[in-house]
């Protein structure tokens, strides 16, 4: 297959390009999701982005909580933003941080207010974004304007056999167009993190992934009551065929086809090395790892799954394939690219590679996600420890 | 090119996977390995469901599990060739 040059995007004032165009309510902490939610029901063509936490954080944990709220407000699949928090210090630092991208962003805080004086003020505002964003057009973009994040979830065998494998051979054929990649979920490639590190192009980035997958296990190590027989590999996996750790990760390994990552980047870290693939410390948690990959601003994911995840996420669309053939027939409504046919040979892996370039391309376009149509938006912030 | 009922994704693997709905107890299955193109027999010795795996050959407790040509686990209970393997007979050597 001839691999198109380009998708129809919404071009950014930073110069990247969206493959949505969302006019976000972000609260900065858990007790201004009440107003966010009311503002986002007064307007429409605007989302609110409801979350557990964002009070009394401090240190590395504090710091990703800002690093995911501002990459969320900068991801360019986000039009503009209205930030909504509490106080003004810390909704004033995420509300400074999404403006360096150039997009419209306006902060609101609710102490010495209330909650219908913000809600009023925020409504004002948001309504302004939401139908100045509504005039945005498509236009044509170069296909490395996409940034594809990848996670695979509810895994069994048929993903380590051919859905993994078919994210692999789309990474193969897209790299070369200049595309930015980006894979995770440190423990989960548990039993495989020695061939893993062996993908880092330099030697700075394999002794980097090393000390990532290192510091994450001696935690899962220190934390663990048992042998994680139900966490590691989960029910859902072993009912699907899954035996060990180290059989999934082989499985997910799978994911990154023939590339070598340039990087490892934090939890919600934007990638600043240019082009390629790079490895990102995230929990294996589908929510969770999604939400970290859409702020370090990716914005389109493929999610290979084997029994049947069903999750999406408010800004970024998660395009599903399974090879299972069960759960392409018995839910179909989650799965937008069916490569169960690697399973029987009657599909290679060259074609499926293809039926999901096509497919991909068609949701960066516009093409609503099974997710998006069925309302999935799980939001999950990782929170690394407990607050003050 | 017919239609396989057990892929194996190295020719060093000791179990494949199974890729029919389920495979019949007794049943002479025909196994397609990846890595080489070559196509061999493997008797089921239960009805093992779609994903599972069948062991290849006699596996005796604390030998290695190897799948796409890696480590995956030690045996902790005997399997012998065309039997399910699975956690009842497999542990990962990680945790």
């Amino acid at each position: 297959m001839e691999i198109p040059k380009s998708f129809l995007g919404y071009k950014r004032e930073n110069g990247r390009a969206g493959t949505r165009n969302h006019v976000i309510i972000l609260p900065v902490d858990d007790i201004s999701n009440a107003c966010a939610e009311a503002v986002a029901n007064n307007i429409k063509g605007t989302i609110a982005l409801p979350h557990s936490y964002g009070r009394l954080q401090f240190g590395a944990d504090l710091e990703l909580h800002f690093r995911t709220m501002i990459g969320t407000g900068r991801n360019p699949n986000v039009a503009a933003v209205i930030v909504i928090g509490i106080e003004p210090k810390w909704t004033k630092k995420i509300v400074d941080g999404i403006a360096e991208t150039g997009k419209p962003v306006e902060g609101f805080h609710i102490e010495r207010s209330g909650d219908i004086q913000t809600i009023m003020k925020a409504s004002k505002k948001a309504q302004e974004f939401s139908m100045w964003a509504s005039e945005k057009q498509r236009e044509e973009c170069p296909m490395s304007d996409l940034w594809i994040s990848v996670k695979c979830g509810e895994s069994d065998t048929t993903s380590g056999l051919a859905s993994n494998p078919t994210v692999g051979n789309l990474m193969d054929k897209l790299e070369p167009l200049g595309v930015h990649l980006c894979f995770g979920e440190t423990s989960e490639l548990t039993g495989a993190e020695q061939v893993c590190a062996k993908r880092g192009a330099t030697p700075e980035a394999q002794k980097k992934f090393m000390k990532t997958w290192s510091d994450y296990n001696d935690f899962i190590l220190k934390e663990a009551t048992d042998d994680l027989s139900e966490s590691q590999p989960t029910a859902g996996n072993i009912a699907g065929g899954l035996t060990t750790i180290e059989e999934k990760a082989f499985g997910n390994f799978q994911k990154i086809g023939s590339r070598k990552f340039i990087d490892v980047l934090e939890p919600a870290e934007e990638p600043k090395k240019g082009k390629g693939l790079y490895f990102m410390d995230t929990s294996s948690a589908a929510a969770e790892c999604v939400t970290l990959q859409a702020a370090g601003g990716f914005n389109i994911h493929l999610f290979p799954t084997g029994q049947g995840n069903i999750i999406g996420n408010p800004i970024e669309p998660v395009v599903k394939l399974t090879a299972n053939p069960l759960t392409a027939k018995l839910m179909s409504e989650h799965v937008d690219c069916d490569v169960s046919k690697i399973l029987s040979r009657e599909m290679n892996l060259d074609q499926a590679g293809d039926k999901l370039i096509e497919t991909t391309l068609k949701v960066a376009n516009g093409r609503l996600t099974c997710a998006e149509a069925l309302g999935h938006r799980e939001f999950v912030m990782t929170k690394l420890y407990r607050s003050a | 090119m017919s239609r396989p009922d057990l892929i194996i994704h190295d020719e060093k693997d000791n179990v494949g996977v199974v890729v029919i709905e389920t495979t019949k107890k007794g049943q002479d299955c025909s196994a397609w390995i990846m890595e080489n193109d070559k196509t061999v027999k493997v008797p089921s010795t239960n009805d093992v469901p779609l994903g599972h795996k069948i062991a290849l050959k006699d596996l005796k407790v604390g030998d290695t599990i190897f799948k796409y040509g890696h480590d995956i686990g030690k045996v902790v209970k005997e399997i012998k060739k065309g039997e399910h393997v699975h956690v009842h007979n497999v542990k990962t050597k990680k945790w």
